[in-house]
């Protein structure tokens, strides 16, 4: 708010700091060269997508979970409730517009499920994958099991990068015979038979300590299983500390080559381990978004980038027990960064999680993070983390470690989706009804002026002057919001933009008749009454704008679409409004209140005797004021 | 003195609390009107809230869209939302009855030189319904209530109720217009009713804080009722409520006019009309509701029924309800 008591003496300074902030914003929108606001769907059209969910059975999802569905992927691309998108159910069919063109990446975004799950890391190998990256790349610094991760965790399948030119064609989903994972394995890779680029067998030590390249790494076909693993051996030795055996570990069902020499398959699942050696992380089609993962399985996955594979242990914490996510960059790095704040039991359970882990050896003191059924990193767990906090790493940047907490932030979609139509489609709203309401708009704000003029004299040059200010604040912030929030204008909220505006000049017209009070007591100067009204009027002002902000802000909260964002437009305004009375208004008045033809109530002023009901004859026949009642 | 100057000089003298019958009576009877439409004929809702169909076909030559709108509004659909897709066309309607559709179907099948089969017909939910409407409902309640805690502690809970009141008193009788109408209440309607929502409110908290400091200084052995002091208070605030309310309503009926004369049905004449109903209503019901209403709860409290029977029992003035209060005040001071 601005600062009535610095106006009260030095009008000069305070509009001086009313220009600063235009100039600010003014200067905003030159430095990012945007000169016109954002535009919502009903004026600027946009991008609609179809998305159709994708059931085990086939059959309609049920109604609702469709809803929730919907909820959650408005939620998603119009959380701030600003942006003027638009979700709708057409059939089992979700479609969703969003204004402007080239939003589809966007839209992928927002229909990936985000289905987070922690795990604790019973085995991991290093992918054919991995070996190439690592020989290309310098090795990362050991603690962080995520060399090279690709920057997109959630993107779909064929936005991953596929770094094996030989990668073979995904075999018709050979699935597994094992039923472990019932939800899991339907688009899962080639099954025994065509373990196209097999895994390395690298014991993750050495991975990340000595980066070399396995020698037995061709892209082979038949059926030749597994690479050798010797220095896996090493770990051979490994015992069972871990709290993930549930189950009682089983010898491996291979009969001729042992696949799992040096694994340590204590309390790993038979099943999962044959997915395990069954999973092909150089297919992006198992990297991708749409591997539902059972919670309450063992389960077998690959590294977002295919680098790495892993057997998983059931999931101790998940997406569910998130309170609330942010991005950010790292303490003392220029990492972006998904933090989490887990609800109560989420973190109970993080801490058990963590604790467990640290407890474990080498590969079993990590936790992996799974989105959608890949890891998109798996850190060590150096110590036990409790009071509910954790922050994920994986080769963010600021987009996409900020789409992710925006998904973690709303929940995980019910259902998986496909988009089977993208149009660009255009406005809803003819040029004709934009160029109307706004010649129109400018017409009665050309109205407002005159009748300003005729009615207040010279002083409705104050009125007018705040209106200008008023236009001019409203734009600006309108076209900053529009570039760095998100912000869109659909036609009714210009319509409504040009109604505040015109109802700014209340502002005015309030302070102006508290003057005319004072000057009607007859005992004050006009610079003395200008002070004196302003400290009433002030009183007056901030009450009614309180009760329109109060509406913008419970409206904004609780309200979604449009009428979230109608809110956020009434708030604005009246933040303006309060703005051009304190900076502009006050100060402009007391400024001219030193000038003669003001002060001395100049017929033309609006200030003259006539106008303020003082008769020659003092004090006789005027109507009674409240003062004096 | 004319009435232009006296009103450019803010001398007015009406006796609008006096008059409560007659306000209460027109507000009542609007009120009832209002409210027989909303149940007899219910908002005539549009397809963002209820949902409908969406015609898509390329046609064979160039078309406008103009030319498309046309199509629709000849088969008797209300409002079609035009857009182009890419070289298709993408009509939205309310939903129709099954032959209407299949006679669409083949009217655009012949006018747009495409078979029958050319033309997609599919159905599309409320993009403003279900969640959409219902947590506006929550916002609008949980508003209410936040907007009686506040205005009970600026000003005082009567007047909180009395403001509240009012603001129902609004959007009711606008609603009703729509009601009987048969307007089309779209996502634009909708806005511009919480425009008025605004609007109303800042319009009685003026008035009331007026109220409030004028009979601040009412006591035993004032000369004014509370009915007298509220009535002078209403009156001083009057020129700003009119200028006020003009200045507000100048853009809305631009917008009107033009919205309504040069480019009939649309946004800007939903948005608009709405608009335009609801602050010419919040204008008065700010004067002629508000006030008396809280006057009627006032006069009710004992300290100000005792300078009401006083007054009365001396002749300085006259009554309760005050019908020409603040004049014989004034001419008992000067």
């Amino acid at each position: 708010m601005a600062r009535p008591t610095s106006s009260h003496s030095k009008p000069g300074r305070t509009l001086l700091l009313l220009l600063a902030l235009i100039l600010a914003l003014a200067g905003t929108m030159f430095l990012q060269k945007a000169y016109t606001p954002k535009l919502g769907l009903d004026l600027a059209g946009g991008t609609t997508v179809t998305l159709s969910p994708v059931t085990q059975t086939g059959a309609a999802p049920p109604e609702e979970i469709l809803d929730r569905a919907v909820n959650i992927i408005r939620d998603r691309v119009n959380g701030t409730g600003i942006s003027d998108a638009e979700v709708a159910k057409s059939g089992d069919n979700i479609i969703i517009s969003i204004p402007g063109v080239g939003q589809s990446e966007a839209i992928k975004l927002v229909a990936t499920t985000a289905e987070l799950r922690f795990r604790q890391v019973l085995w991991m190998e290093m992918t054919q994958l991995g070996q190439e990256q690592l020989a290309t790349e310098a090795p990362t610094p050991s603690g962080s099991a995520s060399p090279g991760v690709s920057s997109s965790p959630g993107a779909s399948p064929d936005a991953s990068p596929d770094a094996t030119p030989a990668s073979p064609d995904a075999s018709p989903d050979a699935t597994p015979t094992t039923t472990v994972q019932p939800r899991s394995m339907p688009s899962r890779s080639p099954g025994g038979n065509q373990p196209s680029a097999s895994p390395t067998g690298k014991a993750l030590s050495s991975a990340l300590t000595s980066p070399v390249p396995s020698p037995s790494q061709t892209a082979r076909q038949g059926d030749d299983r597994q690479g050798d693993d010797k220095q896996g051996d090493k770990q051979g030795d490994q015992k069972g500390d871990q709290k993930g055996d549930q189950k009682a570990a089983t010898p491996t069902p291979e009969p001729s080559q042992d696949p799992n020499a040096g694994i340590n398959t204590d309390g790993v699942d038979p099943a999962v381990l044959k997915q395990f050696h069954a999973l092909d992380c150089t297919d992006p089609k198992n990297r991708g978004q749409g591997v539902q993962d059972d919670p309450n399985k063992q389960y077998a996955a690959c590294e977002s980038d295919g680098s790495f594979k892993y057997i998983l242990d059931v999931a101790k914490v998940v997406g569910t027990d998130i309170d609330t996510a942010t991005s950010g960059v790292q303490q003392g790095s220029t990492e972006w960064v998904v933090q989490l704040d887990f609800k109560s039991k989420g973190a109970t359970e993080w801490s058990k999680l963590t604790s467990a882990a640290f407890n474990s050896q080498e590969p079993r003191n990590k936790v992996a993070v799974v989105l959608d059924g890949v890891v998109i990193t798996a850190p060590n767990i150096i110590s036990p983390i409790p009071g509910g906090r954790a922050e994920i790493t994986g080769g963010f940047d600021q987009q996409s470690a900020g789409e992710l907490a925006e998904q973690l932030k709303y929940g995980a979609l019910p259902l998986k989706f496909e988009r089977s139509s993208i149009d660009t489609v255009s406005s809803t709203l003819g040029q004709d009804q934009l160029e109307g309401g706004l010649v129109s708009g400018i017409i009665g704000l050309a109205l407002v002026v005159v009748y300003c003029l005729l009615y207040y004299r010279g002083l409705g040059i104050v009125a007018v002057l705040s209106l200008v200010v008023a236009s001019i604040l409203t734009y600006t912030a309108v076209v900053v919001l529009g570039h760095n929030a998100g912000f869109r204008l659909s036609l009714p909220h210009i319509i409504g933009l040009v109604v505040s505006i015109g109802i700014t000049a209340d502002s005015f017209i309030v302070y102006f008749e508290r003057i005319r009070d004072e000057m009607k007591e007859g005992r004050r100067s006009l610079r003395a009454a200008v002070e004196v009204a302003w400290v009433r009027a002030r009183r007056t002002i901030l009450i009614a704008d309180a009760v329109m902000f109060i509406a913008a802000v419970v409206l904004y909260l609780l309200a979604v679409g449009g009428v979230a964002g109608f809110a956020f437009a009434m708030g604005l305004t009246t933040l303006i409004d309060i703005v051009v009375v304190f900076m502009f208004t006050k100060p402009f008045i007391a400024l001219l209140a030193r000038v003669k033809f003001f002060a001395k109530g100049h017929p033309l002023s609006g200030l003259d005797a006539e106008r303020m009901s003082l008769d020659s004859s003092t004090g006789s026949g005027h109507k009674t004021t409240p003062q004096e009642a | 003195m004319g009435l232009g100057r006296r009103l450019y000089r803010g001398e007015i003298d009406v006796d609008f609390v006096g008059k409560w019958r007659l306000w209460y009576s027109l507000s009542g009877i609007l009120l009832a009107i209002s409210i027989a439409g909303l149940l007899i004929n219910g908002l005539n809702l549009g397809v963002e809230f209820k949902g409908g169909s969406v015609f898509s076909w390329q046609p064979k030559t160039t078309v406008g869209i103009e030319q498309v709108r046309e199509t629709f509004l000849d088969e008797g659909v209300h409002q079609p939302i035009v857009q182009t897709a890419g070289e298709r066309y993408r009509v939205t309607t309310e939903t129709l009855p099954e032959s209407k559709t299949l006679e669409l179907q083949s009217v655009i099948a012949k006018e747009y030189g495409v078979t029958v089969d050319d033309v997609n017909i599919q159905s599309i939910g409320a993009s403003w319904g279900g969640e959409v409407s219902t947590k506006a409902w929550w916002g609008l309640a949980v508003f209410m209530v936040a907007i009686i805690l506040y205005l009970s502690m600026a000003f005082e809970p009567k007047m909180a109720l009395a403001a509240i009141v009012a603001l129902i008193h609004d959007l009711v009788i606008t609603a009703g217009i729509y009601a009987w109408s048969g307007f089309e209440v779209t996502p634009a309607t909708l806005l511009g009713f919480l425009t008025i929502l605004g609007y109303s409110l800042y319009d009685a908290v003026v008035v009331f804080d007026m109220i409030k400091e004028v009979t601040a200084k009412l006591g035993a052995t004032s000369k004014q009722t509370y009915s007298m002091a509220a009535n002078d208070a209403l009156n001083h605030t009057l020129i700003r409520s009119l200028n006020t309310s003009l200045v507000a309503i100048l853009p809305v009926a631009a917008i009107l006019f033009i919205g309504t004369t040069v480019l009939g049905a649309g946004t800007l004449k939903d948005l608009s009309l709405a608009l335009f109903v609801g602050m010419i209503v919040g204008t008065y019901s700010s004067i002629c509701v508000a006030t008396p209403l809280l006057v009627t709860l006032k006069e009710r409290e004992p300290r100000y029924q005792a300078i009401a029977r006083r007054l009365a029992s001396t002749g300085g003035g006259k009554g309760a309800k005050g019908s020409k209060g603040s004049r014989s005040a004034a001419t008992a001071k000067g």
